[in-house]
């Protein structure tokens, strides 16, 4: 096996276009990667007139993009304590406005936190660190009682449809939370958001919401000091927020939201695989190669050649499979660790701001890069192997791999079938590269043109390899029972 | 005449042709006709149920290229050129013969496309004047591709590599394109592009909003197709076959 391997890599590295379109797959994937960016000139300016780059939206306890604006009403609570409180009346509420109880590091812009909470549209859930949430239990009463109770670094939230039988929505830990905290309640109502679904373009319309909460039936418990004080967290949002208070009653109006970030379309914000857009070009190169280490084979007569130097037909595809999977491995992970850097750093002097993503996560895009490249090529060399013609070949792979990721963005499917085509076609595979998760808490357009597959990455990179799997299947047992 | 006779010959004698012929008309009906079964309310009815030359074309790409590629694959082109020494007779032959071929292949196509369409969209596929425009568009558009993918062969020569070139031409624009956030760019990209600007032919509702006018893009294709033909014919003639 070995020695067939090292005539496989001879044959490879002495075809000189080859090495040439194998090396040109690099640059193609950077410059295509560099012309998204590059056409798009970002014109904004902050509420003081600063410039984007200093408009880069704050980030959560787990590094991600957040929304954190909110009107809070709150006092100290040092150590341990309770707060209860009943939401009587939550008005003018989008599904995701929300209004409840808070425990929050201080009012800092994406400090840690845990809150129970009064959905306009979704019921009583518990979030905290912008990114969890849990649902409470389903309640058909108009008003709930919302209880939060710090222990230590334990926060937990049980609400109660009539301030007797409480239940338990869950138990938090959170990172960092000093013995000083601020406590209190909040509401917040974020952007009202309309998406309507024109003919291939997706319009969402909408505009700034407040939403108005009564609570009454307040109290708390343990080491409270100062006076209620209401805080627009997240600055001045220049609307009618505030709060009353009239005989332990208290009517809160917020605006603002408490979320993580989602990307699409049309947002200033550009994720890791917005960079990687020149994948697609990169890969043609590589499937063009792949296809012409087996093709080329079959045209000139070598395949009789090399099956006469080593008569076990399946070990010879094997050899080929590992030289062209691994350069193509290689070559993708070069294209991917220099587009990332090269692409992004255009994107912010463009005035683009970029999803944070962590290190173990980029590390997985681009060696996902790199396997897309090799189950790629060994798709194209197994249905070279069965096709054998160059012509066939490459359109079978290119119409496989990218014409699906092609009508699914950019072509007239509405979403149900563009989300079916990059789940059960090898354009699934693609998936690998999503950085940015679904938030259900979080109201979006998720769909494939604002970059959501519906497989995750593990997932969609599994349907490219099933389709792989099967062409070399296909292509061994061709090549053993066929004539050379 | 000759020559053109040659071709002709050549072509309808490759067992593959008639394939390829069927795959342009099933490729383009059966994804029109799914698309038009799932068009979502407001759309163009004749873009929805047209939408298969998408992926028809690259069926078409194949023929274009092969013609030429076979030939330099095999070593035929050597034969070829010393029984007819007019290298560009020869080339605009094989060009006429496959674009003749590919408008017939591309009409039945178009027009059981339009037939799928009429029986699958909501309402049907009314027969007005913008309809019968993005029908006939379509199978030119298919002509124009098929002399797009020739040129490139006489320069690329090898299949696959024209085959890659033709198809990432085609393809990889309108994906770049969803990630130019500046309208202006973004419109002048989809001008630009042979795919995007030819295909503006099949607008029929809001034809104001593509980002060129129907025939104009289809223009703009016919331009791609010709730069790649001349480009062709002049590396044939300075070229050793």
């Amino acid at each position: 096996m070995r020695h067939l391997i090292h005539a496989e890599w001879t044959k490879f590295r002495t075809v000189r276009g080859w090495v040439i379109g194998m090396l040109v797959a690099i640059p193609l994937t950077v410059l295509v990667g560099l012309l998204g960016p590059a056409g798009s000139q970002m014109s904004c300016a902050g509420p003081d007139g600063q410039p984007c780059e200093n408009n880069v939206p704050p980030t959560g306890p787990g590094g991600e993009a957040v929304h954190d604006s909110f009107y809070f009403l709150h006092r100290t609570l040092t150590g341990d304590g309770t707060i209860t409180a009943r939401v009587a009346t939550l008005t003018d509420a989008e599904p995701w406005s929300k209004a409840g109880v808070i425990v929050k590091r201080d009012t800092e812009v994406g400090s840690t936190y845990a809150a129970v909470l009064l959905t306009g549209g979704h019921g009583v859930r518990m979030q905290h660190d912008f990114t969890e949430d849990v649902a409470g239990p389903v309640s058909t009463s108009d008003h709930q009682w919302l209880r939060l109770t710090r222990d230590g670094n334990t926060l937990t939230g049980t609400t109660s449809p009539d301030g007797e039988h409480w239940a338990t929505i869950g138990s938090v830990q959170l990172g960092g939370l000093g013995d000083a905290v601020q406590a209190g309640m909040f509401v917040s109502s974020p952007e009202h958001v309309e998406i309507t679904r024109g003919f291939g373009s997706v319009d969402a319309s909408g505009g700034p919401t407040m939403a108005t909460a009564t609570f009454d039936d307040v109290s708390v418990d343990g080491g409270w000091a100062g006076d209620w004080r209401g805080t627009e967290v997240g600055g001045e949002s220049g609307m009618d927020t505030g709060h009353q208070e009239s005989g332990g009653e208290f009517t809160i109006t917020g605006h603002g939201d408490i979320a993580p970030i989602v990307p699409d379309q049309g947002s200033r914000g550009r994720t890791v695989e917005n960079a990687l857009i020149g994948v697609f070009a990169g890969l043609i190169a590589v499937l063009v190669v792949a296809t012409l280490f087996v093709t080329s084979e079959h045209r000139r007569g070598l395949l009789r050649t090399s099956l006469a130097a080593s008569p076990r037909r399946g070990q010879l595809f094997a050899a080929k499979a590992v030289v062209i999977g691994g350069v193509s491995f290689v070559t993708g992970v070069a294209s991917a660790a220099l587009a990332i850097p090269l692409v992004e750093q255009v994107e912010v002097a463009k005035g683009m701001f970029l999803f944070p993503a962590s290190t173990w996560t980029e590390v997985r895009v681009v060696l996902g890069t790199g396997l897309l490249f090799a189950v790629g090529a060994v798709l194209a060399l197994a249905v070279g192997m069965l096709l054998r013609r160059s012509a066939g070949t490459v359109t079978t792979v290119v119409v496989g791999v990218v014409l699906p990721y092609l009508l699914a963005v950019a072509s007239v499917l509405p979403s149900g079938p563009a989300e079916w085509l990059t789940a059960v076609t090898p354009a699934a595979g693609f998936a690998v590269q999503q950085t940015v998760p679904e938030y259900p808490q979080v109201n979006a357009s998720y769909t494939p043109a604002d970059g959501y597959f519906p497989l995750s990455p593990g997932g969609g990179f599994a349907v490219l390899c099933a389709y792989a799997v099967a062409a070399v299947v296909l292509a061994v047992v061709a090549l053993r029972r066929r004539d050379a | 005449m000759t020559t053109l006779h040659a071709e002709w010959t050549k072509v309808r004698t490759v067992p593959g042709t008639v394939w390829l012929l069927v795959g342009v008309v099933a490729l383009t009906v059966a994804p029109g006709a799914l698309a038009a079964g799932a068009m979502p309310s407001g759309g163009d009815p004749a873009k929805s149920a047209l939408t298969g030359i998408v992926v028809g074309q690259a069926i078409v790409v194949i023929l274009g290229v092969a013609t030429v590629s076979g030939e330099y694959g095999t070593g035929m082109i050597r034969t070829t050129f010393t029984a007819l020494p007019h290298r560009l007779e020869v080339l605009a032959a094989k060009a006429l013969v496959v674009t003749g071929l590919v408008l017939a292949a591309g009409a039945v196509a178009v027009a059981g496309s339009v037939a799928a369409g009429e029986a699958l969209l909501p309402g049907g596929l009314p027969f007005t004047g913008p309809v019968v425009r993005a029908a006939a568009g379509s199978v030119l558009y298919l002509g124009l591709i098929a002399v797009l993918s020739v040129g490139v062969a006489v320069l690329v020569r090898d299949a696959a590599a024209a085959v890659g070139l033709v198809l990432g031409l085609l393809y990889l624009t309108p994906i770049v394109a969803t990630l130019v956030a500046d309208p202006t760019w973004h419109d002048r990209l989809r001008t630009l592009s042979p795919m995007t600007a030819g295909l503006a032919i099949q607008s029929t509702v809001d034809v104001a909003a593509e980002p060129v006018a129907p025939w104009s893009g289809l223009g703009v294709l016919a331009l791609w197709a010709a730069a790649a033909l001349v480009t062709g014919a002049a590396a044939l003639r300075l070229r050793d076959a």
